[in-house]
């Protein structure tokens, strides 16, 4: 050190005292800004200095961070690993957790809707069987559960209960080969039976070759088998095979078309119509009436019922006009002219009375009927044929709410 | 035992070269006196104000002592002094007189400044130098938007080097015999 101070002794004086008369200088000197220079100085050589070390220092501790203390960097990778599987199964749970919530939703749609009684129970295990088709849910005796009762879905049937535990029933699925339901098509009301094979597909029996049964079309339960109320969807046609007697046809269940989680058991089931072909809630559109009549009905231009009805009404008529009363006068007496014409528009006495003019409905709105079930969608939209539902037709059918709509199989 | 050429002519010229000793009143008295003339003199000679006496007075003594931190110190003190008498914040001459000293030792050691040739570049040259760098540092330090007139600074170059000469052989009287 001593040797390096006299070799360079010279020049360190020399940069010492310019060093000291720059000190000097900076004290006495203020830039525009009326800060001294030392000061301005002092920052300006002092804060790169400090950048440089703090980028050093960053650099440094980034590189033995990175690149040296990487001893713990394989548990690292280890732990994220565990956390990313971990992270990985709780998103197949949730996603499981929303589709079940999905199914709930359907299922208390379809469970509030359907006119049958019916319990909603969860599939929780299956038949120990190679080739037989059978799932256990958490319902049984003590819910009410029966051998016999139909297992249903919003999309179709399922299978019938074959066994009853108290806390617990075994289920015979649609696809077992031991299953059998009776079944109708949709499109031509033909009949047959629906059978498992064991497969994902079902066959249905006891189609006479001559009847027409095409690719697409639906089945629904017919109702015969007592087991399954009447009007339930069973599944689409998926191959039709010519055959002596009687059709091969393949159908593929739709009840299980969204996995097989939630299931309705029906405790009494309620028969229902079998949707037409032509999809309900097709818009229908009703003309205003004419201008300048009632808006009311139109007066029914013969008195309704049979031709018995119609000729008594008649006969009352002619009766009326000739101021007769049947069955007062005497035997002998003079009938009263039946051969005499009436004048137009004169009704006869027991004809419907003369509708009340309501006010004019507004033009080209569409209306709904009567016939409407309570669960028609909007306004101006009735169901078109049978699947408006009929209640006269048969007092044991409801109103066709048991199906949800947006369940229902569409017509092609 | 052989040496090179340039180490003989350094050793040689070291021999050669004699340190100029002086009186500390001339040390003393001589920048004061230059200084005076800085300021006084062109008060009645205006044209004697382009004359940088304390400049002249710092080459010499730093040429003749032959040496680099008593020609730095000399160049300090005259600077600072100069600095003191004028509106420039102290240090400007003080830095620029300070390296003439230190440079104007380091040449006397190598040549012979009892040339007159010499000291006649020598002047000029260290003039040019002051001048320059004195302009550098104001641009640099003060922020002062000046410009530099090289015409005028190398014939005033050349003018204070003539002067120089004769100053110097003036001075030379006041140096002690060894």
């Amino acid at each position: 050190m001593e040797s390096f101070l006299n070799r360079y002794r010279n020049i360190t004086v020399l940069l010492l005292v310019i060093f000291a008369q720059l000190v000097l200088l900076a004290v006495q000197v203020r830039n525009d800004q009326d800060v001294r220079m030392i000061r301005v100085w002092t920052v300006t050589a002092v804060t790169p200095l400090a950048r440089v070390m703090e980028s050093l220092r960053g650099s440094s501790i980034g590189f033995v961070r990175d690149y040296i203390l990487l001893h713990d960097t394989h548990q690292e990778n280890r732990r994220l690993q565990a956390e990313l599987d971990r992270m990985k199964v709780e998103n197949t749970f949730l996603k499981n957790e929303l589709n079940m919530a999905e199914r709930a939703k359907a299922l208390a749609v379809f469970q509030e809707h359907t006119p049958s009684k019916t319990v909603a129970a969860n599939v929780i295990g299956s038949g120990a069987g190679t080739n037989s088709k059978v799932v256990f849910t958490d319902r049984g005796s003590t819910s009410g559960i029966q051998r016999g009762m139909a297992v249903v879905t919003p999309d179709g049937i399922v299978g019938t209960v074959i066994e009853s535990y108290p806390t617990a029933s075994e289920i015979l699925l649609i696809t077992d080969p031991d299953f059998a339901a009776g079944v109708v098509s949709q499109k031509t009301g033909v009949r047959g039976t629906l059978k498992g094979q064991g497969t994902p597909l079902c066959r249905v029996d006891y189609v006479p070759f001559e009847e027409k049964v095409d690719v697409g079309d639906w089945f629904y339960t017919s109702g015969d088998d007592r087991v399954f109320p009447r009007g339930f969807p069973v599944g689409i046609v998926k191959a039709v095979h010519p055959g002596q007697p009687f059709k091969e046809i393949l159908v593929e269940p739709s009840g299980m078309h969204r996995g097989l989680e939630d299931v309705l058991i029906l405790l009494e089931g309620v028969h229902q119509t079998i949707p037409s072909e032509q999809m309900a809630y097709q818009p229908v559109y009703i003309a205003p009436p004419p201008p300048g009549g009632p808006a009311g009905p139109a007066e029914p231009a013969a008195p309704g019922g049979t031709e018995a009805d119609k000729l008594r009404a008649h006969y009352k008529a002619v009766g009326d006009a000739q101021n007769h009363k049947f069955g007062e006068g005497l035997p002998g007496s003079k009938p009263p002219d039946f051969n005499l014409a009436l004048k137009p528009g004169q009704a006869p006495v027991n004809a419907p009375p003369k509708a009340v003019p309501q006010p004019s409905l507004p033009a080209a709105k569409p209306t709904t009927t009567a016939a409407a079930p309570a669960s028609s969608p909007a306004p101006g939209l009735r169901p078109s044929g049978p699947a408006a539902g009929d209640p006269a037709a048969d007092p044991q059918t409801p109103a066709p709410a048991a199906v949800p709509v947006s369940e229902r199989p569409h017509n092609e | 035992m052989s040496y090179s050429g340039e180490e003989r002519i350094l050793l040689s010229s070291q021999r050669e070269g004699q340190v100029s000793r002086f009186h500390v009143a001339v040390m003393v008295l001589v920048p004061l006196a230059a200084i005076l003339f800085q300021v006084y003199v062109p008060l009645f000679f205006q044209f004697l104000g382009y004359l940088e006496m304390p400049l002249l007075v710092v080459v010499y003594f730093a040429l003749m002592r032959r040496s680099q931190i008593g020609g730095l110190l000399i160049g300090a003190v005259i600077g600072l002094a100069q600095d003191s008498l004028s509106k420039a914040p102290l240090g400007m001459f003080g830095i620029v007189k300070t390296m003439v000293g230190y440079f104007a030792a380091s040449v006397g050691v190598r040549l012979d400044v009892d040339n007159g040739v010499i000291r006649l570049f020598l002047a000029y040259f260290f003039y040019v130098f002051h001048q320059f760098f004195y302009w550098l540092m104001a641009r640099a330090l003060l922020a002062q938007q000046v410009g530099f007139d090289w015409q005028r600074t190398l014939i005033l170059g050349l003018l204070n080097a003539v002067v120089a000469v004769a100053l110097f052989h003036f001075l030379d009287k006041l140096r002690e015999t060894t």
